[in-house]
Parts: C-alpha cells; sequence; structure tokens
C-alpha cells in the first residue's frame, strides 16, 4: 500500500557550500545548552538550580503546564547558567560538560515486550519525548492524544541540507528499533516517506513495520507537512506525529542501550565555510569549536539549521534541538546601487523563482546568497507566486491573510490544521512583499491553539 | 559609489527620528531607497529573501509599456499632421522625425503631468503614514496619459489623476488595497465628467481644426454606422453588410493591427501592445490566464453577435481584438494583479467575462463606443465574488475529505 507522490511545485535554491561527504567526529564541547524556544510555547519548570550537578539523561526542567514532558540533559557536567529575558523568561538553559562523558553503558530495554503505554510513559520518563513533534500547531507532541498516523521523512529536501542516507547510514538497528518503539504508539500506521529522484540508503529501503511512500520534486517534497497533505492529510479534531529521522535513531538507541545518546551527525554548511563537511555532534552543543578557524569573511550570519527555517546565533552559541545542520552566510547588511548590485542591477548574482532576472536561464548555477532583505515590505501585490512553491492544495494567499487578519472561520476552512510555519518559508523566499510569512502563520497557529483546540 | 553611499550616511542622522528634518523621512527615504537597495536584512523567517522587489517588478511593466507610449507619440503627430494640412493621404512614413517631435510635444507633457500630480499626492499621503512611497504610482502614471485622447486639456488629466489615485486608492490604503484599477478610474472619471473631452469626432486628433474633417476612431466610425446620423445619410440598416464593407476597406486590418489608426495615445497599435505582452509574460509579471482568456472572451462574443446577425454585429471577430483599446486593455488593465482576481481559476472566469463583456458593451450600446475600460472596472469590481467562489470550492473539497473518510 505504498504511495508513490509527484510534486509539479516547489523550488530548490542552488546554494554554495554543500556538504562533502566526509564525516570528523567534533570534541566534546565545552557547553551544551536547551532553548524553551524551541519548543513553541512552551514554560519550562526547572528541577534543578544554577551549580547543581547533572549526569547524562537527568532531568533538567519540565513542562510546566505538562509536567509529564521532561526534558534530559545530553552530557555529564554542571548546570551553568539560566538565562532569563523579560519577564524572567527563561531562554536558554546552559550545561558546562565535563572532559569525559560516557554515553555508553545502561540496561537495555525490552521494547517488544511494551505496549504502547509504556513506550509512552518509558519516552517520557527517559526525556525523549520532546522528539516528536505534533501537527495540527507544529508543536511537542501532547501525550495525552490519540496519532492517527506517525510520519517520518527519510530525506530533507531545503537548502544545502544533509543528506539523510549519509547520516543514517550504518545505523540500521537503532533505526529500526526506534520505528519498531514509535509504532506501538498510534493505532494507525508508521509512514516512512523516501526520496523518489535518488535510491534510499538501505536503512530506509528495508525499513519494517512502516508504510514505505516515495515522493519525487523539488523542496519542499522533503517537508512531512507536504508529506502528510499528500498520502494522510489531517482534518480537524486528528493528530499526527512527526519525527526526525535522525531522531528516530537516538529513540531506538535508547531502547537498545537503555541510555540517552543525544549524538547527531550535522552538516556544516554554507557559502562562508571553507571546506564544508559533516560533523558528529552533541544535540544543544555550543558551535564555537566546531567553526573554529572554518568562518571565511568576518561580516557572516550563523545559523543554526537551514537558510530558510533556521534561527540566527551567535558565532559561540549552540546548536538547536531539532537541527541537523549549521548554515553560515554572509550578511547582506550594506547599501546596494540600484543599478550595479541593487533593485534594477543586471541581478547576474541573484536567485529569483520570478523570472526577471537572467539567471532564470541558467540552470545549474550555484549562488552565494546574503541575508540582505533585497527590498521593503509592502502590502501584497503580486499574486499566484506563492502558489507556485507550494505543493498543497490550499490557497496560501489567502490562508497567510486569514491568519494575518485573525478570522479564525478563514483559517480553519482554508486548512490551517494542516500547515506549519516551515511548509510556508518557500512562500516566505519568493514573497515580492517582504512579508515574513512564517511568523505571520505562527501567529495564526497560536490563536487557533487558544481558541480551538 | 562610495561616495553617494557617504553622502547617505552624512544626511541619514538628519531625516532619522529626533532629527531637524524627521517630518520628511519618507521623502528622504523614497528617493534613497530608489538610489540604492536598502541595508534592510532578515530579521524573522527565512533567512535568505528572492531577488525580486515590487520595484523590479513595477518597472518592467514600465518598460513593458515602452513600444505602445513610442508607437503613440508617432502615432500621434502623424495625426496631427494629417489633420493641421488637411492631406488624408499623408504617407504614414513620411516626415519621420517632424511626426516623433510633434507627438513627443503632445505626449510628453501629459506623462508629466500625471507623474507630477499622482506622485506629489503620494508624497503627502505617505508622509502622513509615516512610510515611503509606494511603487504602485509608477505604473498608473504611465498608464493615464497613453488613455488619453491626445487633446485632451492637461489641468483635466491633473484633475482626473487627482480623483483617482485619492479615491480610487488612498481612501483605501494606498497600494495593494485599491479595488478598482488607478488608470480607469481616472478615465472613467474623465469620460462621464467631462464627456465632450473624451468621445465624439472631434477629440482624437490633435491640433485639429473643428470643421471639415471627421478624426473619429475606428470604433467611433463604426458605431456610428448605427445612429440616425447614419440613418440620415441614406445609410440604412438594411445595408448592413455595406457598411461593413465600407468600414472594412476604410480600415484594414493590417492598419488597425499595426496601429496606423486615430485613437488614445497609447492604445491604436496592437503590434506593440503585443511587444509589451511578450516582455510581461516572458518575465512572469502578466498573468497568461488573464490575457489569453480576455483575448479568448472577446473573440468567443465576437462569434456569437456575428451568429446572431446585423450591423454592427457582423464585425468580424478579429477585428475586435485589434481596434480601439481592447488589447491595451487585456495586457496591461486587466492584468493589475491588485484588482484582478487573485486565484488561478479565479483569473480563468475574470479574463473570458471581461473579454465578452468589452464586446457586448462596444457593439450592443452605441452610447458606449469603447466598452473595454468599463467592461474591466466592472469586473474589478466582481473579482471579489469570482474569488469567492473559487475559494469556497477549495473549502468544500476539504470538508468532503473529512465525510468521506
Amino acid at each position: 500500500m505504498s504511495k508513490t507522490v509527484r510534486l509539479r511545485k516547489g523550488l530548490d535554491i542552488r546554494l554554495i557550500g554543500a556538504a562533502s561527504k566526509v564525516r570528523t567526529e567534533a570534541q566534546v564541547p565545552k557547553t551544551v545548552s536547551i532553548r524553551p524556544a524551541d519548543f513553541h510555547g512552551m514554560t519550562p519548570k526547572m528541577l534543578l538550580k544554577e551549580g547543581e550537578q547533572v549526569k547524562i539523561g537527568d532531568i533538567v526542567f519540565q513542562d510546566k503546564y505538562s509536567d509529564t514532558i521532561k526534558y534530559a540533559s545530553p552530557v555529564n557536567g554542571t548546570l551553568k547558567a539560566i538565562v532569563r529575558g523579560a519577564k524572567r523568561k527563561i531562554e536558554e538553559i546552559v550545561i558546562s560538560a565535563d572532559a569525559t562523558q560516557d554515553f555508553d553503558g545502561g540496561t537495555p530495554i525490552d521494547y517488544a515486550s511494551l505496549s504502547g503505554e509504556e513506550v509512552k510513559s518509558t519516552m517520557l520518563a527517559a526525556g525523549l519525548w520532546p522528539f516528536v513533534r505534533q501537527r495540527p500547531l507544529d508543536v511537542v507532541a501532547d501525550p495525552k492524544n490519540e496519532p492517527k498516523a506517525i510520519f517520518v521523512s527519510a530525506f530533507d529536501s531545503s537548502p544545502l541540507a544533509p543528506d539523510f542516507d549519509f547520516v543514517v547510514h550504518g545505523k540500521e538497528k537503532e533505526f529500526q528499533a526506534g520505528l519498531d518503539a514509535i509504532s506501538k504508539l498510534t493505532i494507525g500506521k508508521v509512514h516512512l516517506t523516501l526520496n523518489g529522484k535518488s535510491p534510499a540508503d538501505a536503512t530506509f529501503k528495508e525499513a519494517k513495520g512502516v508504510q514505505i511512500n516515495t515522493i519525487v520534486g523539488k523542496h519542499p517534497a522533503g517537508n512531512v507537512g507536504t508529506q502528510i497533505h499528500h498520502v494522510d492529510p489531517i482534518n480537524k479534531g486528528e493528530f499526527v506525529w512527526t519525527l526526525n529521522a535522525q531522531d528516530v535513531a537516538i529513540i531506538g538507541r535508547y531502547f537498545l542501550t537503555g541510555k540517552y545518546n543525544a549524538k547527531r551527525t550535522i552538516a556544516l554548511t554554507g557559502s562562508e565555510i571553507k571546506d564544508p563537511q559533516y560533523i558528529d555532534t552533541i544535540i544543544g552543543a555550543n558551535v564555537a569549536d566546531i567553526l573554529k578557524g572554518k568562518i571565511t569573511g568576518d561580516n557572516v550570519r550563523v545559523i543554526s539549521g537551514n537558510v530558510l527555517t533556521g534561527n540566527k546565533i551567535e558565532q559561540d552559541g549552540h546548536l538547536g534541538f531539532y537541527h541537523n545542520q549549521i548554515t553560515v552566510i554572509p550578511e547582506g547588511d550594506q547599501l546596494k546601487f540600484f543599478l550595479t548590485k541593487g533593485w534594477l542591477g543586471p541581478g547576474f548574482d541573484k536567485f529569483s523563482n520570478s523570472r526577471l532576472f537572467p539567471t532564470f536561464l541558467i540552470a545549474n548555477k550555484k549562488f552565494r546568497l546574503d541575508t540582505n532583505l533585497n527590498g521593503e515590505e509592502r502590502a501584497f501585490v503580486v499574486t499566484g507566486e506563492l502558489d507556485k512553491v507550494f505543493p498543497f492544495d490550499i490557497l496560501p494567499m489567502q490562508l497567510v491573510k486569514a491568519a494575518i487578519t485573525n478570522d479564525i472561520d478563514g483559517m480553519e476552512n482554508l486548512g490551517i490544521y494542516e500547515v506549519a510555519p516551515e511548509d510556508f518559508a518557500l512562500c516566505e523566499y519568493v514573497c515580492t512583499s517582504k512579508i515574513d510569512i512564517q511568523d505571520k502563520i505562527r501567529q495564526g497557529l497560536d490563536v487557533i491553539a487558544e481558541e480551538c483546540m | 559609489m562610495k561616495f553617494l553611499e557617504n553622502i547617505v550616511d552624512k544626511m541619514e542622522p538628519k531625516f532619522s527620528k529626533g532629527g531637524k528634518l524627521e517630518k520628511w523621512n519618507p521623502v528622504f527615504e523614497s528617493f534613497i531607497t530608489l538610489a540604492f537597495t536598502p541595508k534592510h536584512t532578515t530579521k524573522l523567517g527565512s533567512h535568505i529573501r528572492d531577488g525580486v522587489d515590487l520595484k523590479r517588478t513595477m518597472i518592467t511593466v514600465i518598460i513593458a509599456m515602452v513600444p505602445a507610449l513610442l508607437f503613440g507619440i508617432y502615432n500621434t503627430g502623424h495625426w496631427q499632421m494629417v489633420a493641421s494640412s488637411g492631406n488624408l493621404d499623408l504617407a504614414y512614413g513620411a516626415m519621420f522625425w517632424g511626426k516623433v517631435i510633434a507627438g513627443a510635444a503632445v505626449v510628453l507633457p501629459l506623462i508629466i503631468v500625471s507623474y507630477g500630480v499622482g506622485l506629489g499626492i503620494e508624497f503627502i499621503f505617505a508622509m502622513r503614514r509615516g512610510h515611503p512611497l509606494h511603487e504602485g504610482f509608477l505604473v498608473s502614471g504611465m498608464l493615464i496619459p497613453l488613455i488619453m485622447p491626445a487633446d485632451v486639456p492637461l489641468w483635466m488629466v491633473g484633475v482626473a489623476t487627482a480623483f483617482a489615485v485619492i479615491i480610487g486608492k488612498e481612501i483605501f490604503g494606498g497600494t495593494g488595497m485599491n479595488i478598482l484599477n488607478i488608470a480607469l478610474t481616472a478615465r472613467a472619471f474623465l469620460f462621464f465628467a467631462y464627456p465632450t473631452s473624451m468621445s465624439g469626432d472631434k477629440v482624437w486628433m490633435s491640433g485639429q481644426e473643428a470643421d471639415g474633417m471627421s478624426g473619429a476612431t475606428a470604433l467611433g466610425d463604426l458605431a456610428s454606422f448605427m445612429t440616425p446620423d447614419a440613418v440620415l445619410r441614406g445609410e440604412t440598416l438594411e445595408a448592413g453588410s455595406n457598411v461593413m464593407d465600407k468600414f472594412t476597406s476604410e480600415y484594414t486590418l493590417y492598419d488597425s493591427f499595426m496601429g496606423f489608426i486615430p485613437g488614445s495615445i497609447g492604445e491604436t497599435s496592437t503590434f506593440a501592445i503585443l511587444i509589451g505582452a511578450a516582455i510581461l509574460l516572458i518575465t512572469g509579471v502578466g498573468s497568461l490566464r488573464i490575457i489569453a482568456s480576455f483575448f479568448a472572451g472577446g473573440f468567443l462574443m465576437g462569434v456569437i453577435l456575428n451568429a446572431a446577425g446585423g450591423p454592427y454585429l457582423d464585425l468580424p471577430p478579429l477585428y475586435h481584438l485589434v481596434i480601439g483599446g481592447f488589447a491595451f486593455g487585456a495586457v496591461f488593465m486587466a492584468t493589475d494583479p491588485v484588482s484582478a482576481a487573485q486565484t488561478a481559476n479565479g483569473k480563468i472566469i475574470y479574463g473570458l467575462l471581461g473579454g465578452m463583456i468589452s464586446i457586448v458593451i462596444r457593439v450592443l450600446n452605441p452610447a458606449y463606443p469603447e466598452g473595454v475600460f468599463l467592461a474591466i472596472l466592472f469586473m474589478n469590481v466582481m473579482a471579489p465574488i469570482i474569488d469567492h467562489y473559487v475559494i469556497a470550492s477549495n473549502i468544500k473539497k476539504r470538508l468532503k475529505r473529512v465525510k468521506t473518510a
């Protein structure tokens, strides 16, 4: 019963700086951090104080309003700082890591004999639950809900994204164990969606106990949102859970070894990175050591995640909880004279989904794009451009307008339950009027969360 | 460009908040953002953005209008010479530069007045609202002179532009918020406020002496074949086919297509307009759905009316597409994304109905020989309803999924 989906809409943004398939092991980072902002809408309740010792897998804090969801420390060390912002909101929890770490040890768990409820409580207690995310709303899954299906994407199609086939290669056992465990969480199916453009690694291709689907097309083909929409769309009142492929392996590793091991392979990418490649590190790791001597140019932006959906971090910032890559691109905070580099220039250095720059004729050129907005914010004027990169049977501009105007009925009718901000990342990229569409959709989802869930 | 940047950096504090000239900041910003793409970087969401912006989109539309503008200047010069010399057989290519200069002397003041009045008002609103100038009027300001008769008094253009910008756009909130096409609002205003300057047979040739010569447009001539005038002249309605023969021999399809006929400044040459259409379609700025369905709708209605038969109804459908403002309306007016339908399927319906209604007004209502601008304004008003039903069908599909599941 596997499904093959072909997409006609979408856009692959061709950037310089894809990681070459070389893997190096990073040394243990000096600090790791957990940022509550990575888990949208969650308010942390600290269980440890500054200065206290933590061990790998110890619970650091829990969700204040859903206290079964706990967050674990990925390293042995000391709770160094709880960084607070306005109104004492916790912005970051920094743990300084010991020089030596013991990621092994622990006793394997016989997950095959566990019931769904037992798997759930095991994952909750071990701090593995935040890996499970839910649609609608695109937040950490509420363990009280019954998901109709679980979706795992076997590839990432965003710009410069890591190649999951390379990343999970050799982790068949862990990945399969993770799939077996999470498949107990749903009465429905676990869907694993492969990239139809290239043959998948055996880890994915030979996965068992799941429905394997194939999707062919440009980005956002690799987004779970796109896959859910075309395989088993969400209606009002239904829930679908989603997981990152690498995180499935982390969950599997936990059940196989009995110990939380937050190691993850990330891609170090971007036009401003010397010799982009893959690096084994830990979730939340400080990137200062990883980036040392790697950055070319001095006016750059470091992004945890990809250029479309990632977060801006400092050069000594930390890797985000869900991120599989670090991207470094030039900042674009310079004036650009209109006839040379600006709006009326020839534009051989501009990548555009419109055909207003000559580069649309050059099919394979790769670009070094900076963070300039390339214009100013305006009201929506151009129509039809969002549809070209939005492979959903949803009217994107109408939904965004409903979100901007807090029109709850409109959002429900137009399909807000099926989408996450990341699904609109390309819409935001191509928007002539430079509207922050992902933020508008997030605000719309917040209204829905408050009024309708 | 470094020295220009330095000047900007030096001037900026004066215009920014707390500076001496704070009030003028929107004006300052408008000029700076014209000369430089600003420093703004992405703050939320996607860290990189498409190279395209509204300025580039709008300038592309203006470039697409240039062929029609250049041809319009020459054509205006030609008919002015015809009118002033009284020589109807003046060769079209003769006295090239003389015609260019004569035409420019008529057309350029119109453009200057249109931009001057429009941008002036836009700046006042921009300052009141504290945002830099939005680009919408760059296109409207060029469209307005192109759809005027050559001899329209300059003050009328000024009044019409002011009316269109204030009532048509700014009271709704500015660029992107208007319901009606701005340029057509200006034209409709003049058409109903000063009908004698906007229609009839006295306005289409610049510098025409009041007596002797008929300077009507093809449409005017066509319409007058059926008016009581024509009957008085002994051309009875029964002679329908004769009338049509007479018309088609006076205006050959080739002349009408190339634009060697009197008319509004930019509308006569379907050929020049199609060059513009090609620019809009290759760059993707103009909607193929609207342009193609508009032409299809006009042609279809021409065929239907042919089948019905009657004096004016017998005009071959192809003629409908090349005379009057039909092509100009289809390519530059109907495609205005703000006032057109916004959904993909909606655009097809919008264009089709717009084309059909244009011909219906043109043929069946002799009081308005030019139906295109009224049809497009009408469709502007109807566009939200079309979109409403397209959106409703999308919603219905989603609800059906729940029921069948």
